[in-house]
């Protein structure tokens, strides 16, 4: 490997984790979302029904 | 003073509690005795004198995780150290206690584990020996609090050696450094650096530690 | 509006690090490697300073938000921490061949606090969610920062028994374009690093306040 792959290596190093980051976080706030609107649907029962 | 007798009437409980039982001292000398023998075939032929010397750190350092596994052990069976956090005492007392205890333990197997070494493998001059003692405060003061967190844990005695070898390194470097460099003086100042730091921060946080 | 900024500097850093620093004499292009390696390692210290205080707040006034800012904090910690074992690694082996080398200071102490910081989450996680939790962690944060200069000392102690001491170069002489090339990509790393800690702050902050409401609406 030349010196420049190595370079190249430690820029991706760094930009694939801050991916990995963003998807971790995508993937959280899907969940959030799912569960905001399964709360958002047991208030609206309680408010109708209880 | 009433802290001071505090700190006495505990670390005598829990020498005369070791006295009576006498299950962790046997056991850690023991346990560093055979290490030493494990030491010996784990040096391959070539190697160095100063690397046995290096190897006594390592074993101080397990053996004295061994102890420090077992030193809250006493009040965790009795609950008493919920006691002891609501007497009137101030907690760090109870820290303080606890380590010159622990310190007084290591000190005990040392006055036999020392010698050994000197006779299995090289003699120990009077820096590792300084080195040694120094030690031990810091790995008496820093072990008993980290000690006190793992017993807060689910993993107990599987967390407390991951906590700490990290803080035990800079007492390793400067323990190998008293023994086996020709200026020991520098090594010995930084262990003292480390005891005064860690010990001031292990005084005025173990009432966190501990509190609910 | 933060996360745009760090998006912006990191954009400018690396346009910066690539085509207008002048190439390092004696270590060539593996040096612009240097450009984040240190600001990351920069930033490590700095998330480990923050969660360090945010632990001291913790303790001192009681207020339970300055835990999770602290977990997080040490966190973002580790993680660019990692990052910088990982970037150091590969440039150690550009510069000099191996994947590692005891001899790097910089490396070793990161090495440590990364040991010292994993034992960290491993020590939260097993204990119960509580006021306990909080303080342990706190009081181990700030251990970690006391840690770090004492770590640096005992390594640079370490040297002399350990390793002959060879020439090494830890930071390289820097000339004013390099310099600068420098301090924007430090300057990019602190405000990245400080929009991933808003970041995953807010998510932790939504699935507590989720949590309650889900009690709230369930009882």
């Amino acid at each position: 490997m030349s010196q420049s792959d190595y370079v190249v290596a430690a820029y991706a190093v760094i930009f694939v984790t801050l991916l990995v980051y963003v998807a971790i976080i995508a993937a959280k706030l899907a969940r959030l979302e799912r569960e905001t609107a399964e709360l958002a649907e047991l208030a609206r029962k309680r408010s109708s029904g209880g | 003073m009433n802290y001071l007798a505090d700190v006495t009437a505990l670390a005598r409980k829990d020498l005369r509690l070791e006295l009576r039982a006498r299950d962790t001292l046997p056991a850690m000398l023991l346990f560093v005795l055979s290490t030493f023998v494990v030491f010996h075939f784990a040096l391959p032929s070539g190697a160095d004198e100063l690397a046995a010397q290096g190897l006594l750190w390592v074993a101080l350092v397990f053996t004295a995780l061994l102890g420090l596994a077992r030193a809250w052990a006493p009040e965790r069976e009795d609950g008493a150290l919920d006691g002891l956090v609501l007497a009137p005492s101030d907690r760090s007392a109870i820290w303080l206690g606890k380590s010159a205890a622990v310190f007084v333990f290591l000190v005990a197997i040392e006055l036999v584990a020392l010698p050994a070494f000197a006779l299995f493998f090289s003699p120990l001059d009077a820096g590792a020996v300084l080195g040694v003692l120094l030690a031990n405060v810091g790995i008496c003061a820093v072990g008993t609090l980290l000690a006190a967190m793992a017993a807060a844990s689910r993993t107990r005695e599987l967390i407390l050696p991951l906590l700490f070898l990290p803080l035990a390194i800079p007492l390793v470097v400067g323990g190998v450094g008293a023994s086996v460099s020709t200026d020991p003086g520098r090594y010995l100042a930084f262990l003292g650096l480390y005891d005064a730091v860690f010990a001031i921060l292990c005084w005025a946080s173990f009432e966190y530690v501990v509190s609910e | 509006m933060v996360a745009a900024a760090a998006a912006g500097l990191v954009g400018i850093a690396i346009v910066l690090a690539f085509l207008v620093a002048p190439e390092d004499a004696d270590q060539g292009i593996s040096q612009r490697i240097f450009y984040f390696h240190v600001p990351i390692a920069l930033t490590a210290y700095a998330c480990f300073g923050w969660g360090a205080w945010k632990a001291l707040l913790l303790l001192w006034k009681g207020d339970e938000r300055y835990d999770l800012e602290s977990y997080v904090a040490v966190h973002q910690g580790t993680i660019f921490g990692a990052l910088t074992l990982a970037t150091g690694s590969i440039w150690a082996k550009a510069s000099w061949g191996h994947w590692w080398r005891w001899e790097s200071k910089q490396l070793v102490l990161f090495l440590v606090l990364f040991l010292f910081y994993s034992a960290y989450f491993m020590l939260r996680f097993s204990i119960e969610e509580g006021p306990r939790r909080a303080n342990v962690s706190a009081v181990y944060a700030l251990f970690g920062v006391a840690l770090i200069p004492i770590s640096f000392l005992a390594i640079r102690l370490a040297e002399d028994f350990i390793h002959p001491t060879t020439f090494t170069r830890e930071g390289p002489q820097m000339t004013g374009t390099m310099f600068v090339a420098f301090c924007v990509g430090w300057l990019a790393m602190s405000v990245l690093a400080y929009a991933l800690y808003r970041v995953e702050l807010l998510g932790k902050r939504l699935d507590a306040n989720l949590r309650e409401l889900r009690e709230a609406l369930t009882t």
